[in-house]
């Protein structure tokens, strides 16, 4: 049967966009962030990724085939979950951790969740937090230039200057994509224009972030101390790429607005008063077991349905 | 002689608390991070199970039914202090890695729930091997959990390490989350199993008690709030004609019923003495 003579119930809306097309952009996209990420910290960094994205597609792969389903490979979702994991990684990490890492995210994470769509959190972000439980040590060993040192928001958090047009560049140390705020930003750019993503999630996480940090940060309205957060850290590359992740973020409106401040609060909660210096993949993981709620708690009012009526109707529906 | 065979199987394998009828959860979850933990908690568990099944059984016609469950508590209690005295005196380092959950062996599910389903309405020699069947399989259980969680989170098996797996160690398995995963793979190469048994046709026998929905033969079932849920496979039993016929009102309770499960279900995973809080509440409104 060919796919024109499918019929849904309406409305017919005819888009090119595609799970393998929308993937394609978000690949795209990251292209920026990597490419820097290798030429910053060197072949190996280029090797990691190979393996994170291998052994997703396979692992994927390899899973279906053994429950029997369809595959699914070919819509290029294992592939963004590897490169994504990948650039969360330290480049120095052992490839067996980051072998364990990407199966842990594709087959428990995604799969046994019933796949693509199903997921209630970010496969690379479920990953990397397996991978920091795991293997805390390799996970915030951080080289530059192959000095060992600490990355800057560890230094930030110490209470030492950091320079801010480096970690604006991404000459500093830290994980393969995170260091390079402009990168990060370029891809994003890219996606807004493609119009994959939407600038709620990512506007409202940085802006409260921004205000969690003036209010709690210790250093009042201090430009640079705020930039060198922002730009520090996985903050960027988890606002733009993986907050706005389809599956695990909410779909209604008020929710993703909710969504986004909930990742603000929580990013500063876990990087000001938490002992580690990094919080976005924790906030980010841990608000997107909240999404059902947020969802449910914002469904927006449909056309025709007066203020007033409302509280009964639900009270009905319950 | 055969009973008691079947009892010990029973327990072992066809209904083991662990994969099966997913009672105890809490210790299973807590205290698997090696397999001597795991080991140890279920021979304390099977020795306290034995001794309060004879026991019970024993007293089963002098117990008046509306204080059974203080009843049992009581015995239980009783051999679970022994138990933990013991332990104190002869294996302190396992007592000290236990800790708390020697003491919460009294508010074991398992131990409560063959005392009320079994115990409580069968001789003492079958009762003590049903403990026996149960408390080994409960032990078997554990002890597989353990293994697992310390090989793969700590490179070593009871305690010994294993030289390959040195440098490989997967912190995330000796912790909480470790425990829920392990326990989940095991649960469904357990159902695979069962599966293929089926298909070769050999079925195992459907499972009974609170999970199998029988309320029926359940002891509990007067003063259970989360009655019937519904194995699938009672669905499939023919309908009378009578029933068919019966009016409208029938459909909204077997609503509700459903509804019910889906409670009885959240019941089963947050805590293994709820529903025996439940019963406990009931039996005072009784009391008035």
């Amino acid at each position: 049967m060919s796919d024109l003579l499918k019929v849904s119930s309406s409305p017919h809306v005819r888009a090119k966009d595609d799970t393998t097309r929308i993937m394609l952009y978000v690949i795209l996209a990251l292209m920026p962030t990597t490419i820097f990420g290798v030429f910053n910290f060197g072949l190996r960094a280029l090797i990691l990724v190979a393996v994170c994205i291998v052994t997703c597609v396979i692992s994927e792969f390899l899973f279906e085939k053994a429950v029997g389903k369809k595959s699914t490979v070919g819509d290029l979702s294992a592939v963004v979950t590897g490169l994504l994991l990948a650039l969360n990684l330290p480049f120095t990490l052992p490839y067996w951790q980051a072998v364990l890492g990407s199966i842990f995210a594709i087959v428990i994470v995604k799969m046994l969740f019933g796949g693509l769509g199903q997921n209630f959190m970010n496969p690379a972000l479920g990953g990397r937090v397996f991978l920091v439980i795991s293997f805390a040590a390799t996970m915030t060993h951080f080289e530059f230039d192959g000095v060992a040192e600490a990355t800057p928001l560890a230094v930030l958090k110490s209470g030492e200057a950091v320079n801010t047009l480096d970690m604006l560049i991404g000459r500093t140390g830290g994980t393969i994509g995170e260091t390079s705020a402009i990168c990060i930003l370029i891809g994003a750019i890219i996606l807004i224009l493609l119009g994959v993503i939407d600038l709620t999630i990512p506007g409202f996480y940085i802006c409260s972030f921004i205000a969690f940090l003036v209010l709690f940060g210790g250093h009042g309205w201090d430009s640079t101390f705020i930039v060198a957060h922002l730009c520090g850290g996985g903050l960027m590359l988890g606002a733009f790429f993986m907050a706005t992740d389809y599956v695990t973020s909410p779909i209604t409106p008020m929710g993703k607005v909710l969504f986004g401040i909930c990742l603000g609060v929580l990013t500063g909660v876990f990087r000001i008063f938490g002992n580690s210096a990094e919080g976005v993949s924790f906030a980010i993981i841990f608000s997107n077991l909240l999404v059902p709620l947020i969802e449910k708690v914002t469904v927006p009012r449909a056309f025709g349905i007066t203020r007033t009526k409302k509280p009964k109707e639900v009270k009905a529906n319950e | 002689m055969k009973k008691n065979l079947e009892r010990l199987v029973n327990g072992l394998w066809k209904e083991n608390p662990t994969f099966v009828l997913m009672l105890g959860m809490c210790p299973t979850l807590a205290v698997t991070t090696s397999a001597i933990n795991g080991i140890g908690m279920g021979l304390s568990t099977t020795v306290v199970l034995v001794l309060s099944n004879m026991m019970i059984s024993a007293l089963r016609n002098i117990i008046p039914d509306r204080v059974r469950m203080p009843a049992f508590i009581v015995v239980v209690a009783s051999f679970v202090t022994m138990v933990q005295f013991l332990m104190q005196g002869f294996v302190p380092s396992l007592y000290s890695s236990l800790g708390i959950y020697i003491p919460l062996i009294v508010v074991n599910c398992i131990i409560l729930g063959r005392a009320e389903s079994y115990a409580s309405k069968n001789p003492v020699i079958p009762s003590m091997f049903d403990g026996i069947g149960m408390g080994l399989g409960f032990t078997v259980g554990l002890t597989f959990i353990g293994v697992v969680r310390e090989i793969l989170g700590n490179g070593s098996a009871f305690d010994v390490p294993i030289k390959a797996l040195n440098d490989y160690h997967i912190t995330l398995f000796g912790l909480a989350p470790g425990a829920f995963i392990v326990l989940g793979f095991l649960v469904a190469v357990m159902n695979v199993v069962r599966r293929k048994m089926e298909a070769i046709g050999k079925p195992l026998p459907a499972v009974q008690g609170c999970l199998a929905g029988d309320c029926g033969g359940c002891t509990l079932s007067s003063a259970c709030t989360g009655k019937s849920l519904v194995h699938p496979k009672t669905e499939e039993i023919p309908v009378n004609p009578k029933d068919v016929a019966k009016p409208v009102p029938d459909t909204n309770i077997d609503v509700k019923q459903t509804a019910n499960t889906k409670n009885t279900e959240d019941v089963e995973k947050s805590g293994s003495d709820s529903s025996y809080a439940d019963d406990d509440i009931q039996g005072k409104g009784d009391d008035k």
